[in-house]
Formats: structure tokens, sequence, C-alpha cells
């Protein structure tokens, strides 16, 4: 019980942090103190952050590798603009909005269910290919994908936009390669802040729940699972798809966000399933707070380092590379332990100087 | 009617007939030992009666209800929990988190109820916490019910999946070598322990032991097992002086 | 016509594939880990052999001698760097290492040829021959190509099988602890194993270079995915395996492009995939591991 206190104390602190910096760029930002290229991120920032805690649950409690994540993302996204675009005469604002958020996370949560049926008989590296290549079906379908609406309904093609066979007035709804264009940019800094902190609520309170607690213990063993009556399958099954879901939030709130939404390797492919990856593994595997903070960090440190021009890429791998050896080397974790180099060692040290003033 | 009834069970891996013509009936109450070299096939005899390997031939009652070749779940739910030789425990999460999660078909509220925290959720958590306390206060372990599993000493270790057995309210319960890389004391305490379960929970036990003091210290009846076949079976004193048991263990 | 043309087409592709996947199927086998810098020490390797061509004018051969050599050395600094502090780490951690080694090494390209494709003169000048009266025309690039993968399969399979190095190597994937007991130096085995894969791939590099001669920094990356998809789908660990894995999906995406969508052969490709795994969970020739209880 004094366990759960303390998760749920850590986040109570994530959500006033995160509050607290919402504050502080909300001011700099009216008050013109925000340069335009971070305020364009804040919005992503959060989209990224939202997939990084689904993806968490996934690694972190389920104990599987998916490297597929931005396909869930893509869903998202692309199901929850295709409905904004296509309504966007026939349904005010907000209830469309809300309507929207409600089809990209269903949409994602339903692939995820669908993929997970055959996905999770495998383990281990062979489940993170095949998530890796369901991300990667996902996106080719979208870009050969065209849809089109005029009066007579909805059309289809997977080949081109003449074969949609529309009337002159018709509008195109999605183009391909080009994707979808013109979405509204509904997902305010508000918005996204709002559904993160909702999101780090309700992962919070499933991995400390009775499914929670079942699905932390298929990771940590599943034939004992198994041995006290836990059905494997349901579990993995309940969990994966609440990932996929939140990865989807992030979807949608990615794709309101920007003009023109297109499905490419860097934006839904394996790169950023594997960027997610990265916060996911920096921040700390199974600390949903952690995530937020390295995708934080790792989205705005490339832009900070915008100065250093053709340089910035290379520093962040650099800097990633030397991040990974200094808190994983077996080697270099016991040097830092013998000469109190650990977060604890140092917090340590920070109260004696301060006891000692 | 015997709680468990086991006729003809035999296993194959490849050419390898691991068990073959496994006989075995337990009354309900009783403490049953099944014993035998290494590599007798003990272990295997454990993981058909939990689903764990499907058997090649045989069958396999539990009051009267077939079980063969359910799955593990399954199983569990019809009354069959287990130890395992080398510890499986939970080692991420908290000794009471691993009894909960033995509690875990008992009590129930649904997964949204968890995710929105709401009324049935604070009050069926209240509920397992207590059960989950009150079965670790019959080993001793109420005081280290928020230690990490994992950090437990070895003999705890032990005596925790026993617990976690128990949470799933079996109706027959297996251990696989409880007494193993315990010190004489801790095997006392051992004896101790399973003397008092049965006692506590009124549960049918059939256990895996090398430890011949514990075997002929508590167990009443016995099954010998000797390459993948029985040997002798029958009252304990019985069985450990029969010529052809006394054979297979001393040898020639 | 077509339709033999298309095939050799795609075994000269899934020749590529092969090699690549060797060196993600060997890796994987004996470190465990999937090196996904891998791909990227193809793209070195191609720009290597790009420069010592247009910039020295050395012949083919010998600008790709040089380019086995320096991509060999790479491949094992990297090792040495990234991946050996990490050996008792969790997997997880090591595949992060190899994504940032992979940024790495594409950003590291971006800045010294920057993002413009350059146009990769062929290491191989033969024109190939034509067959049936010049309806079947095969490039010697594919030809070349499919020779010098079988040649580089049977060498390898025969290396592993009868030197000592090569049994060094099955001794540590089988069991790296009982390895060290038996007296193999499993530091230098994987050294050497990283040491082959990456001298492979810069072959890899030239001849894929050679069939789509635009040679950009990330031109490694796709094909990387799709080797160590290769391998995963003829079962990895096993070098017959990738050779069996490779050259199936390079078909499969040959075809799948001439006869459905181009646009839709790399989801064809990977639902293959997928289909595979799910009838065959370890790949087409892996073997099943059975945690025992």
């Amino acid at each position: 019980m004094k366990n759960l206190n303390k998760t749920t104390q850590k986040l109570i602190t994530t959500i006033a942090v995160i509050a607290v910096l919402y504050a502080i760029m909300q001011t700099m930002q009216s008050t013109g103190n925000l340069s335009s290229l971070m305020s364009g991120l804040l919005v992503p920032v959060c989209a990224y952050s939202l997939v990084a805690v689904g993806l968490n649950l996934c690694v972190g409690y389920l104990g599987e590798l998916s490297l597929g994540h931005a396909g869930f993302m893509c869903v998202g996204a692309f199901t929850s603009a295709f409905f904004s675009k296509a309504f966007q005469e026939s349904i005010p604002d907000v209830p469309r909005f809300i309507l929207a958020l409600v089809i990209g996370t269903c949409a994602a949560a339903l692939f995820g269910f669908l993929i997970a049926i055959p996905v999770l008989r495998l383990s281990g590296d062979y489940l993170a290919i095949v998530t890796l290549a369901f991300g990667e079906i996902i996106k080719n379908v979208i870009n050969v994908l065209y849809i089109g609406k005029d009066s007579s309904g909805l059309h289809f093609s997977m080949k081109d936009m003449m074969s949609l066979g529309m009337e002159p007035g018709g509008k195109i709804l999605v183009n391909g390669p080009q994707g979808i264009t013109g979405t509204p940019r509904q997902s305010t800094f508000t918005i996204a802040v709002i559904l993160l902190i909702l999101a780090l609520v309700v992962a919070h309170n499933f991995v400390n729940s009775r499914t929670g607690r079942a699905v932390k213990a298929i990771r940590d063993n599943q034939i004992a699972a198994e041995t006290v009556g836990l059905p494997i399958t349901k579990y993995k099954l309940i969990a994966f798809t609440i990932s996929a879901a939140i990865a989807g939030v992030g979807g949608v709130i990615y794709a309101h966000n920007i003009n023109s939404l297109t499905a490419t390797t860097n934006n839904f492919g394996y790169n950023m399933s594997i960027m997610i990856l990265v916060y996911v593994v920096l921040g700390g595997i199974g600390n949903f707070s952690g995530s937020v903070i390295a995708a934080v960090v790792l989205t705005m440190l490339p832009e900070m380092l915008r100065g250093l021009s053709n340089y910035r890429m290379l520093i962040y791998s650099i800097v990633l590379i030397v991040l990974m050896l200094f808190n994983w080397a077996p080697g270099i974790l016991k040097f830092r332990e013998e000469h109190g180099i650990t977060s604890k060692g140092i917090l340590d040290r920070f109260k004696k100087h301060k006891e000692v003033q | 009617m015997a709680l468990l009834e086991v006729t003809n069970l035999g296993i194959s891996f490849g050419g390898l007939r691991a068990v073959n013509e496994f006989d075995l009936t337990i009354e309900e109450g009783e403490l049953y030992g099944l014993i035998g070299p290494n590599g007798a096939g003990k272990t295997t005899v454990f993981n058909m009666l939990t689903g764990i390997y499907k058997p090649t031939d045989g069958k396999i009652r539990l009051a009267g209800n077939d079980i063969t070749g359910k799955h593990t779940a399954d199983i569990n739910k019809a009354g069959v929990a287990r130890t395992f030789q080398n510890i499986r425990l939970f080692g991420d999460q908290s000794v009471l988190d691993n009894v909960k999660i033995g509690l875990h078909n008992s009590y129930e509220y649904s997964t949204f109820a968890g995710v929105f925290r709401l009324p049935k959720f604070f009050a069926t958590e209240k509920e397992m916490d207590k059960k989950a306390l009150e079965i670790l206060s019959v080993f001793g372990l109420d005081k280290e019910a928020n230690v990490l599993a994992s950090n437990l000493p070895y003999g705890k270790q032990r005596q925790l999946e026993i617990a976690r057995a128990l949470a799933t309210n079996p109706k027959l319960l297996l251990l696989d070598e409880p007494a193993a890389g315990m010190n004489p004391n801790e095997t006392r305490d051992l004896m101790n322990t399973i003397a008092l379960i049965r006692k506590e929970f009124g549960v049918t036990i059939l256990l895996i032991e090398h430890d011949m003091k514990l075997v002929s210290g508590i167990c009443e009846k016995l099954t010998v097992l000797n390459f993948g076949q029985v040997l002798a079976q029958g009252k304990t004193s019985e069985v450990l002086n029969n010529p052809r048991v006394i054979k297979a263990y001393l040898g020639e | 016509m077509g339709f033999l043309t298309y095939l050799i087409n795609g075994l000269s592709l899934g020749s590529v594939y092969a090699i690549i996947a060797l060196g993600y199927t060997m890796v994987y086998g004996i470190a465990k880990m999937l090196n996904f810098a891998h791909g990227d020490v193809i793209m070195v390797g191609a720009y290597l052999v790009f420069m010592c061509m247009s910039n020295t004018g050395a012949p083919a051969v010998v600008s790709i001698v040089i380019s086995i050599v320096c991509c060999t050395a790479l491949g094992m600094l990297i090792e040495k760097i990234a991946y050996k502090p990490l050996r008792r780490a969790t997997n997880l951690a090591v595949l992060i290492t190899a994504i940032g080694v992979s940024y790495f090494l594409q950003n590291m390209a971006l800045l010294i040829f920057g993002s413009n494709p350059v146009s990769f003169t062929s290491v191989i000048t033969w024109q190939g021959i034509s067959l049936a009266g010049g309806q079947l025309k095969i490039t010697g690039t594919a030809i070349i190509t499919i020779i010098t993968c079988l040649i580089i399969m049977v060498g390898l399979m025969w290396f592993v099988k009868n030197t000592k190095p090569g049994q060094a190597m099955r001794a540590v994937s089988e069991d790296k602890d009982a390895a060290v007991l038996m007296g193999i130096n499993v530091n230098a085995t994987i050294s050497l194993t990283f040491a082959i894969g990456s001298g492979l791939a810069a072959i890899a590099g030239a001849l894929l270079c050679s069939s789509y001669p635009s040679l950009t920094p990330y031109t490694g990356s796709m094909p990387g995915i799709k080797a160590f998809t290769a391998a995963v789908f003829g079962g990895i660990g096993s070098i017959p395996g990738a050779l069996i894995g490779g050259l199936l999906l390079g078909i499969i995406e040959i075809l799948a492009k001439a006869y459905i969508s181009s646009q839709l052969a790399d989801a064809i490709v990977f639902a293959v995939l997928i289909i595979v795994l799910l009838v065959k969970p370890t790949g087409i020739l892996g073997k099943q591991i059975k945690e025992k209880v």
C-alpha cells in the first residue's frame, strides 16, 4: 500500500511539473518570448509523449518490444483527420473534434487488437520484427489510398485519383502519397496537454489495478502466471490494445496540428517507431513520467542545437550512445557505484553539503 | 471418490519415453510424497498434472472431472496449484502483490473500474489486501508485505511461492522440492508450515522431495518413480523398507 | 520472357539482401543483438568504393578491396566502442545504442557527402548476355551479384564448419559461458563475427549501388531493414536461412512490383513475412527453443 502511494505521489508530481511547464510556455508564447520554432514544437512534443507513454505500457509492463507503434499513431492520425475533413461543414467544431478523437483512438485500438491476435503468439525479437512489418504495411497502404466524396457518397480507389470516378464538384479527402490536406487545426497546446495528463493517469491506474497486476505477472513469469489461473492471451490483448489506443491519441493530436498529413518513413514509418522507443528506453522502461521527460528533452535538444546546423544530429547521436553506455554498461555502472556518481549518491552528497551549511 | 485419480499416464519427447504407465490415487486430505532419483520423471508428472505438458496417454481426474490436457490456467481454476523446483515468483512485484495475483480469480472488478478508479475498485482492493495479509501472516511474511519478492531471502521466497499457490484456493497443492537448498533448521520450520497449512486451508498435498527426513516425517503415503516407471507405492514405512526401493536409491 | 527477366532481377536483388542478412544473422546468432547499424555500414562501404573510383580512378576491384578493409575495421571499432561495454546489459540497451550508431553513421555521411544523391558508377562493366535471340537479356551486374552471393555463402558455410575460428563461432552462439570454460576467446570471436559481417556489408554496398546507382546517406537504411526481415524470414542465426530468406524476399519484391503494384511491393513483402512467421514462428530454417520448467 505504501508502494502504491509512492507511485501515486510520483504521478502527482509529474502532473504538477507538466502544469507548471504548460503555464510557463503559455506565458512565454503570449508575451512573444517563444521562438516560432519552439512554439511549433509544443503540440508535436505532446503527441510524441503520448505515443511514448503508450509504447512504454507495451515495453515496460507487457514486456514485449514493439517497433510498430508509429503505425498505430498513423491509424489514429489518418482516421481522425479523415473524419474531420469529411464532416468539416456538417458538424460544428467542438463535437466534431471530440468525435474525431474518439474515432482515432478506437481505430488505433481496433488495429492494435487485430494485430495483437496473431502477433502475441510470437515473442521477443520475432514479435518486434512483425510489429515493424505491420507498421510498414499500414504506412504503405495509406500511401496508395485515394478517397473522394461527392453528392453520391464516398469513392475509394487504390490506384489513383482518376479512378475515383468523381463528379466535377467532388472533394478529394485522401490523396495517395499527398495524404490529407487542410485538416482543421484544432489540437491546441492546451488540449494536447490535457490529453497527455489524462493518458498518464489512465496508464498509471491501469498498471496499478487488478488487470495491470495480471499483465505484470505475465511479464515477470508467464508459466507461473498460468499456474495461478491467469488467462495469458486475454491480458496480453488488453494491454496491447490500450497501448495502441494511447498511441492513437498521439496520432489524433499530431494530425490536427498540421496542414498536410502524409505518411512517410520519418513521421509514421519505422524511423518514428524507433525514435519513440529511444524515448521509452532513455526515460526508463516502465517509467511513464520518464518517457514524457525524454520525449520533451530529446525533441527540444536538436532544436536548441540548431545553431550548430549540420552538426546537431551528429551530436544528438553521440549523446544517445554516451547516455546508453553511462546508464547501462555494467563496467561503467560499477565505476559509478564505487565513486558515488549515481543519482542517489549525488543527492546524498547534496544533502550532506546542506547539513554542513 | 478420490480427489486425484491418475491412470496409465505417459509422455514421450520425440523417441524418449519420460513417464510410462503412471498410476496414482490421492484421497482428500492426504499428504502424499512422490520420490525417486534425479531424472526419474517426477517434475514431468507435475508438469502433466498442471497442463504445462500435454500427456501422450492416460487420464487425469480431479474430484471425478477429467482435466487431462486442459490449459494450465483452467486446471488451476479446477483446483490444482503448484510451486516450482526453481522458484518462479513475480520478482518485480511486492510480496503482497504476488499473493494478490494468486487471489486474482476470487475477486473481480472490470478493467474499466480499475482505470477510472470507480468505488468498486477501492472496495475490492481493500478486501484483497485484507485476505492477502491474512494468508501472508500464516507464513509470518506479513511484515515483509511491501518488500520486492526478488529481494526476499531464499527460504522466504519458497514460502511466498506456497502462499501464492494457496491464494488460488486449491483443492490439491503440488510442492516441487520445497526443502531444496534449505538447512536442517529451515527444513524443520517448513515441515511445521506444511502441517499448519494442511490444518488451516484443508488442502490435499502432493510433494516431490529428496530430503528423506522430511518425507518420512510428514508423508502418509509414497510413490517411488524410477526411469519414468512406478517402482513402489503405498504407506510410507512400507515403501521405504521395500528392497527394490533401497536398491534404486543405494545401487547394487 | 518477362517473367524470367523479373525472376533473375529478383534473384539478383535477393542475393544482395542475402549478403546483408548474413551480417545480421551471424551477429544475432553470436551476440544475440539486433545490429541496427549494419545497414549503414553498407552505405559507408558504397561511399568508399565511390570515392576510390571517382577521386583516384582506382580500378573497381582495388576500390572494393579498400572498402572491405575499411568496413571491416569500422565494424570492429563499432563493436569495441559501443557494443562491448554493454555485453551483460539488457538487449534493449544494446538495441538503442545500435540505433545511436546508425544515426551517427548517417549524419557523419551527411556532413561529408551532403544529402544530394551521388551517381554511383557500376563496379561491373560487363554488359551481360542475351539469350533466346535477344528476348531475354541478363545484365552482367545481375550475374556477378548472384555468383558472388553463392561463393560467399558456400565459403562462409565451409568456414564455420571446418575452421577453428568457425567452430569457435558456433560454440559461442550455442552457449557463451560454456565456450569460455572450453578456453574459447569469446571477445575475439565476437569481434571476428563483426569483422566478417561488416566486410560483407562493403561488398553488398558495392553490388547494391551497381544495380541501383543513386547513393545517399540513407541508402543503407531500407535494404538493411529488409535484409534483417530476410534473416528472420529464413530463421535468424542460420546461414542457409539468410540465403533462402534473402532470395525469397528479393523475388517477392520484384514480382510484386511488376505484377501487383510498385507502391505496395514493400507492404506485400512484409505481409508475406508475417504469414511465414505465424505459420512457422522461428522462420523457415529456425530452431525451436523451449523453456525448461
